[in-house]
């Protein structure tokens, strides 16, 4: 692989109605780039629709939830060699118009992580009150642990070179990872910036975390973002926290 | 007292009994048949020495004998439902590992079959 291959990986649960539109619009955003969709068992035509529109697809024998499927796709990525991975989601809520500029972010900031975020600039991104109050809550959580604020920590749009690429594919939290792999790249020091991105509302679907579960999202992520602040690296102890950095 | 040590003990004797025989039918692997028939053995036991139970009713502040007992049972099961919870959740690690291994074998596999029929 050379030293800017790109993998575009696309994590899809039952989205037939959207993942072949998200693949189109990725390879005219970025032609001739692989895209592959990570199809987390669905039960309709998720990975037929995919491969119609061109897209090459990694089949899990079973549900695994978001952040086995995404592993699986880093695990890929890492095996075959690739610089760069951008993963967007398969609902058609990212607009696939910012890839490019993610992928220019990664290759000249040098960051392991770049970050689309709905909220740096205002874009017409609605978000319902509930999860606004917990993004904002999140914020402040992440604030002190990650020594710089992070606008949109949960944010599924996210770019990633090789240096964190290999990080996830070993490690990499399984239910809902956006927020507590900020939490596992800063115990490595990696950089990550946000650069604003476009979020359009979803058509087809619906979103897996409900009105209930986002208590037990709320608890569940605290509680990892809280489990690896307190991890201890093998060698030497507790790293030591930047406090600068990009962003 | 004398007829809940009974009751417990036929209770014991029962699970060693129960276990034993799932251990046979191979309903649980040897390993984990372990636990259970220490418990259910320490239970039985327990139930039969008095003398064992009252001192250690006596050394835990306890009035009721039996008391110690069921404290005893209840810390036996709670450690092994932690150590299930342990087992539990490395089988699960184990499961994704698999299973994304799988999925990115059956991605390599099918690569494969399309350059094969494109040549």
């Amino acid at each position: 692989m050379g030293r800017d291959s790109l993998l575009i990986i696309v994590p899809a649960y039952n989205e037939e109605g959207a993942v072949g539109d998200v693949v189109r619009a990725v390879h005219a955003a970025m032609p001739g780039r692989p895209v592959v969709v990570i199809d987390d068992c669905s039960t309709d035509g998720t990975q037929s629709v995919a491969r119609q529109a061109g897209a090459q697809v990694l089949p899990l024998p079973h549900h695994l939830g978001l952040g086995g499927c995404v592993q699986a796709g880093y695990k890929l990525a890492f095996e075959l060699g690739y610089e760069y991975v951008i993963r967007l989601d398969g609902d058609g809520q990212h607009d696939a118009g910012d890839v490019p500029r993610i992928f220019e972010a990664l290759r000249s900031s040098g960051c392991e992580m770049v970050i689309g975020s709905r909220f740096l600039e205002a874009n017409g991104s609605g978000t319902s009150a509930v999860r606004s109050l917990g993004i904002g809550f999140f914020r402040m959580v992440l604030r002190p642990i990650l020594g710089k604020p992070v606008h949109d920590p949960t944010s599924g749009f996210v770019g990633v070179n090789r240096r964190a690429l290999q990080v996830f594919s070993k490690s990499f939290p399984l239910e809902y990872p956006e927020i507590e792999a900020l939490v596992v790249l800063q115990r490595k020091r990696f950089r990550f910036m946000e650069i604003p991105c476009k979020m359009h509302p979803r058509t087809t679907g619906r979103s897996s975390i409900t009105a209930m579960r986002s208590i037990y999202y709320i608890a569940h992520v605290l509680l990892g973002v809280f489990v690896n602040v307190l991890k201890y690296d093998q060698k030497g102890g507790r790293k030591k926290r930047r406090t600068d950095g990009e962003s | 007292m004398d007829r809940l040590l009974n009751v417990l003990t036929l209770l014991s004797g029962v699970l060693l009994l129960f276990v034993l025989v799932s251990v046979r039918r191979a309903h649980i692997r040897v390993e984990y048949s372990v636990t259970w028939l220490l418990a259910s053995a320490a239970l039985l036991i327990l139930s039969r020495a008095r003398g064992l139970l009252e001192s250690a009713a006596h050394t835990l502040g306890l009035t009721y004998p039996p008391l110690a007992l069921l404290l005893v049972v209840g810390c036996v099961f709670l450690m092994m439902f932690y150590r299930f919870s342990v087992i539990i959740s490395k089988l699960r690690d184990d499961n994704i590992a698999l299973a994304q291994r799988l999925a990115v074998l059956e991605y390599h596999l099918q690569n494969l079959r399309d350059g094969a029929s494109n040549a």
